[in-house]
């Protein structure tokens, strides 16, 4: 059986111009360049990258809340089906109750002037999804239950909130307008450890509840891996590697998404400095080096990767791949 | 084990706000060694970075330390109490002189009008007896040591001209420059990417090994400590809950706080285990928990024992203590690392 596509890019490209010049074409930076991935209904699709790799961008102009230059974006569900790209006003109007953003920072995201109950409302109010206060009090105060928010929290201001408990918050909001498909972008990296783990259960629980599509973006490897059904790996603005989580990481084949792995710190103390290290740093992506974006920093790289960019390539069922050199590798590494 | 470079005693701070006296640190003591690496753990909250900066007296004006609060520097001409110092003349001996700090967001720590040379220069200047020529020649020969290429070119430059990792990278070399007795690193790669926070992680045990000095690393990140450090202190809304080598606290365990920090890390070689919380959250510095300060979220909670009296430190083993009434109980069944 296979899963309806929920989302799907192709050749997806965000252009911004960097100012002007009088005489020749003026410079951009290619925050994503020609991405192509589709995302599975009901999955939970990780996204990683490092800084700079437009993951966050990707997120953004899923949602277009970011100018698609070239490329384009299909969105299918039981009712509706959407070119994201030529979205008109009263369809983008209607898009946005079935897609949703999680902010990052917990603390920037909440106004201080509004109380929880406010802020959770507002989506509902905004797009009028409710015909009056008594209904949207009730819709407000079933997902505050879900994002286990009591109504003595919902009178307060988020100041009296802890991270984690923010967090909760917005989430609620996210969910009130009940989205098809969400982007969570970093909504974990702002939380503790301890408190960490409690927000990605609430996630997972929701999604499975409400039946929602997540796009998952973070940095944190292990996060990842262990709340995400695929993982698609982003190198500068470029797809390199996208997989089921579980093939993704018994069996890395881009040299990139390995040394990503090898670079989380191990727990083990004993474990140390076996790690394989990746010299130098992440070019500007305004100036991206020719061919392969990773062969500046690519242990295995050749000459064919400095002049030609590779595909991305379909290897067995779902593992899309970008290198010139994976199949050599692969069984180079078999061998030894 | 070698005489200890700096000795903290009983450390309690506290600071004035309009809702009255907020406790951060609370009765904490530990002392380093030098070439020894001591990581510092916690959550936001924990009062890791109060206790850091006090020892160089960095706090607020409106901070208070404890009546019987020592931090003993013991230099080559006798021991000094750093809490005691008033004048800021006498503190120079320690902020940049014995003990240098390179701090999480190195964007924010550089001036961003006067060239990272500039920088290092002028502090050169102040803690040491070079003259401009040869705090330049120290300055960029820093800048090589740390990976930066093209030091001299480097120099020159801006904060802003530089990248996240490089920056991080010029701050370290600026922080040694000096040859600090100690080196306090306050979450010094968590701004940064995994693959340049592993280049920093490897730079900075090359220069432990190479300078010889201490250094105090404060992280939240349980996989960086067990890289980086030879002993770890726990620590819990401004309480020391567990301290030992980096191998007992993280394959033994003793305080329940620990055991369910270690839980609650998501693990690339667990895939099937679910994640575990530390239940409920994180209790604000104004509503102090009676009693041990954990007592709300453990799970070993003992009404009327953990709400009503601080635990005493119990020793587990050589080194190892956990500062809690069932410490060591959950010993055996702590998190294994495979070997």
């Amino acid at each position: 059986m296979t899963v309806p596509i929920h989302i799907s890019a192709r050749n997806l490209s965000v252009h911004y111009p960097l100012g002007r010049r009088l005489f020749g074409p003026s410079p951009v930076v290619k925050a994503i360049d020609n991405i192509t991935l589709d995302i599975p209904r009901g999955s939970f699709f990780g996204l990683v990258g490092e800084s700079g790799s437009g993951k966050t961008t990707f997120g953004r102009a899923l949602l277009k809340a970011a100018p698609i230059s070239s490329g384009r974006v299909r969105y299918v569900d039981d009712e509706v089906e959407y070119d994201i790209a030529r979205l008109g006003k009263a369809e983008l109007k209607d898009y946005r109750k079935r897609a949703q953003l999680i902010f990052q920072d917990p603390y920037a995201a909440l106004s201080p002037r509004m109380t929880v109950r406010d802020i959770i409302a507002e989506p509902l109010e905004v797009m009028g999804l409710t015909s009056s206060r008594e209904e949207t009090d009730a819709r407000v105060r079933e997902i505050a239950a879900k994002c286990r928010l009591n109504l003595e929290h919902l009178r307060r201001f988020p100041h009296a909130f802890s991270g984690g408990q923010r967090q909760r918050i917005s989430i609620a909001r996210a969910l009130v307008c009940q989205p098809h498909f969400l982007v969570a972008d970093e909504s974990v990296a702002a939380l503790d450890v301890s408190i960490q783990a409690d927000i990605l259960n609430l996630l997972k629980s929701l999604q499975q509840e409400m039946n929602i599509t997540f796009l998952f973006i973070s940095h944190d490897l292990s996060v990842v891996a262990h709340t995400c059904d695929h993982v698609a790996v982003m190198y500068l603005g470029r797809l390199v590697e996208s997989a089921p989580t579980r093939e993704l990481f018994a069996a890395p084949r881009h040299p990139y998404t390995q040394a990503l792995l090898s670079a989380i710190p191990s727990l083990d103390p004993d474990d140390r400095g076996q790690a394989q290290r990746l010299e130098g740093e992440i070019p500007s992506p305004s100036d991206p080096p020719p061919g392969c974006r990773f062969q500046t920093r690519c242990p295995h790289a050749i000459e064919k990767c400095r002049i030609d960019e590779p595909p991305l390539q379909r290897e067995g069922g779902e593992h899309d791949i970008a290198c010139h050199r994976w199949r050599e590798l692969a069984q180079s590494i078999a061998v030894a | 084990m070698s005489a200890p470079l700096i000795s903290v005693e009983n450390l309690t701070v506290q600071f004035h706000t309009d809702e009255g006296l907020v406790t951060a640190v609370d009765d904490i003591s530990f002392d380093i060694a030098p070439g020894e690496v001591l990581g510092l753990v916690g959550e936001s909250g924990s009062g890791k970075s109060v206790s850091a900066k006090a020892l160089m007296q960095l706090n607020a004006g409106n901070t208070v330390y404890g009546a019987d609060s020592r931090i003993i520097l013991h230099r080559d001409d006798g021991p000094l109490d750093v809490l005691s110092l008033k004048r800021s003349r006498d503190l120079k001996l320690v902020r940049g002189g014995a003990i240098s700090m390179i701090f999480q967001e190195p964007m924010a720590s550089f001036a961003p009008a006067i060239s990272v040379g500039e920088q290092m220069v002028e502090q050169l200047l102040l803690h040491t007896d070079l003259n401009k020529k040869q705090a330049r020649d120290l300055a960029i020969e820093m800048l090589a040591r740390v990976g930066i290429s093209d030091a001299a070119q480097r120099f020159k430059q801006y904060a802003f001209e530089f990248s996240g990792g490089m920056r991080q990278r010029a701050m370290i070399a600026m922080a040694l420059s000096t040859k600090p007795k100690l080196l306090i690193a306050d979450e010094p790669t968590t701004a940064l990417d995994v693959t340049i926070q592993a280049q920093v992680i490897d730079l900075m045990k090359e220069l432990v090994a190479e300078f010889g000095m201490g250094i105090l690393f404060i992280t939240h990140d349980l996989g960086v400590i067990a890289q980086t450090a030879d002993r770890v202190a726990v620590m819990y809304l401004g309480r020391m809950v567990e301290l030992g080598t980096v191998r007992q606290v993280i394959r033994q365990p003793a305080h329940p706080y620990t055991e369910g920090l270690l839980h609650a890390l998501p693990k690339l070689d667990r895939l099937d285990e679910p994640l575990t919380p530390v239940p409920g959250d994180i209790p604000s510095p104004l509503e102090r928990p009676s009693g041990c300060v954990f007592h709300t979220r453990c799970p070993k909670f003992m009404p009327g024992k953990c709400d009503v009296s601080v635990p005493a430190a119990t020793t587990l083993d050589e080194g190892h203590a956990a500062w809690c009434f069932v410490a060591g109980e959950a010993a055996g069944q702590g998190v294994k690392v495979p070997a």
